[in-house]
């Protein structure tokens, strides 16, 4: 079966500092896999990367089997591949609604339509406001993005990456900075995507990878330590040791 | 009322929005001697609001706006001293002038942001404003164009003494101009706009041609803003050297600060209220009149970010 995305040996150097180092990585179609290691491990390099935020040194990219290594950003978002960010990168001073919207717009292809069709608008509008409801934000469809609560944003967050409809959908730190009462509501969020998406969570909570991954990639000092299900990677001493051995990140 | 409903709402046509046009039509028949200031302000306005489409949607923050007005003034000009003194085409020459100049620049300039990119929207002007000093056998350099014979618009309605003529005609290309503005700032690509003024990283994630789009309202603008250009040359006879000037450039900012910036009717609030205290001003303190120009803008800036319209919204919230 083709992979839904495949890097093979991929390679980043900044200078003399390597921060990936030929990594061999392979996501199928509805994967629910995580990728964890400790600070600094090269992890959100991956995601930037595979999204064609920065290019590789050397190595390739495949989205679907199709080679998107020399590809502009736009056009593998285009081609199915979403992604959330670490940090909010949110459109603040828009209502949530319209952040849904401009990514719904674009996926429908009328993000540079200037002649209006009020029809057109509204599918669009209508296909952002059902995915509100599916993540529970309805209710805050019209508020300004930046006067929501931290946790809620980082559901817009979410939702902006499932109106473009990828088929591989890269989560970075979905939970990072959400208050621990808040974590549950996006748990559930994640564990509710649809099963033809291939997702990767790239996560520091233990207990949101254990529950959410099927299998588990640790990345450590840019190379693939080891790949596995969530119960040899529990049991694997190499993890330990680079998790408990230098103190916890987890 | 369903959010949907709500937001397709704030895109349709409200009442309000007839009260500048409605001013501007008193205008023409309660204050008959002021005809030729009053198109002066329509001409600011236009070019204002070609401002507000780069700097108050998309976000480019540009000092060197008057480069493609000052391209539309002598094109429209020049084709009236040497070609055709006919009005219409000329707008439609600088229109064409202008845009080609916004998108040649734009290729160059929009590939940068922040301080570069203001440094090369000055640069752009300063090498125009040069390059029209130099020709001076087509631009007439430091003494301006002059010798164009506008012809009735349409073959029937006279530029007259008065401005009678002069005030419609900038009066129903701004008409027009404001149509084409709100319709694109509705529409999707306008959104899409905001969305990059607001976060240009993520509309680069949502697969957003983030350069393509710039490019295309900055283009659009400078079309607009030849539009305005030529206008002046038209209703006035004459292009100055300073129609190029940095200190158009800027002005044109303040006014749209003054006005409200990203809300399509801060141009005409902006652009109104500084060309008429600048002409009282003028009159009162003829040495003096920018030091209270200036001490507004700063009150402004202080207490009423969003500007004028802003400050307005801000009180009928409460």
């Amino acid at each position: 079966m083709t992979a839904a995305l495949e890097t093979i040996g991929l390679h980043k150097r900044f200078g003399a500092l390597i921060v990936a180092n030929d990594i061999h990585f392979r996501l199928d179609a509805g994967a629910r896999h995580a990728l964890i290691g400790p600070n600094g491990a090269g992890k959100t390099t991956l995601v930037n990367l595979i999204t064609g935020r920065i290019p590789p040194s050397a190595g390739r990219i495949l989205l679907g089997g199709d080679d998107i290594t020399a590809l502009p950003q736009a056009v593998r978002v285009r081609r199915g591949l979403g992604r959330t960010f670490q940090i909010n990168t949110l459109f603040r001073g828009l209502s949530v609604l319209e952040n849904v919207c401009l990514a719904v717009g674009e996926h429908h292809g009328i993000g540079g339509d200037m002649l209006r069709s009020l029809a057109a608008r509204r599918a669009v509008l209508e296909g952002g406001y059902a995915l509100l409801e599916r993540l529970r934000i309805a209710d805050d469809a019209l508020t300004p993005v930046r006067e929501l609560p931290y946790g809620r944003q980082r559901l817009v967050e979410i939702a902006i990456a499932l109106g473009l409809r990828p088929t591989v959908l890269l989560l970075d730190e979905p939970a990072a900075g959400v208050p621990s009462t808040e974590i549950a509501i996006i748990l559930d969020v994640i564990e509710q995507l649809p099963d033809d998406i291939a997702v990767l969570i790239i996560e520091h909570d233990m207990e949101l990878v254990f529950r959410f991954a099927r299998r588990i990639t640790v990345l450590v000092q840019g190379s693939v330590l080891i790949e596995g299900t969530p119960a040899e990677i529990a049991a694997d001493a190499r993890v330990r040791e680079v998790y408990l051995g230098e103190g916890h990140h987890g | 009322m369903h959010p949907i409903d709500t937001l397709l709402a704030r895109h349709r046509f409200r009442a309000i929005e007839l009260l500048p046009w409605l001013i501007a039509v008193a205008v023409y028949f309660v204050f008959g001697d002021y005809l030729p200031l009053g198109s002066q302000i329509l001409i600011m306005i236009l070019f204002a609001l070609s401002l507000d489409l780069v700097l108050g949607y998309a976000g480019i923050v540009t000092l060197g706006h008057s480069a493609f007005f000052g391209v539309g003034a002598y094109a429209a000009g020049i084709y009236a001293a040497h070609v055709s003194g006919e009005p219409l085409s000329g707008l439609v020459l600088a229109a064409c002038a202008a845009a080609v100049v916004g998108w040649l620049s734009g290729l160059v300039v929009l590939r940068t942001t922040g301080l570069t990119l203001l440094m090369l929207t000055l640069a752009v002007t300063a090498l125009l404003a040069e390059a029209a000093n130099k020709a001076g056998f087509i631009t007439g350099g430091a003494d301006g164009l002059q010798g164009m014979d506008i012809r009735p618009i349409f073959g029937l309605f006279r530029f007259d003494l008065f401005g009678r003529t002069a005030y419609l005609y900038c009066l129903a290309v701004l008409f027009l101009a404001w149509l084409f503005a709100r319709r694109l700032v509705h529409s999707s690509f306008g959104r899409s706009l905001i969305g990059i003024r607001e976060n240009t990283a993520r509309m680069h994630a949502i697969g957003s041609p983030v350069r393509r789009r710039l490019l295309t309202i900055y283009t659009i603008s400078a079309a607009l803003a030849g539009v305005a250009g030529a206008l002046l040359a038209q209703t006035t006879q004459f292009v100055g050297l300073t129609v190029l000037g940095f200190q158009r450039s800027g002005e044109i900012v303040i006014m749209l600060v003054f006005g409200g910036i990203g809300r399509l009717y801060g141009a005409f609030v902006g652009a109104g209220i500084y060309m008429i205290a600048q002409d009282q001003l003028a009159k009162l303190e003829p040495a003096f009149w920018y030091f209270w120009i200036g001490l507004l803008l700063v009150l402004l800036v202080m207490f009423a970010r969003g500007g004028v319209l802003g400050l307005i919204d801000r009180i009928l919230r409460r």
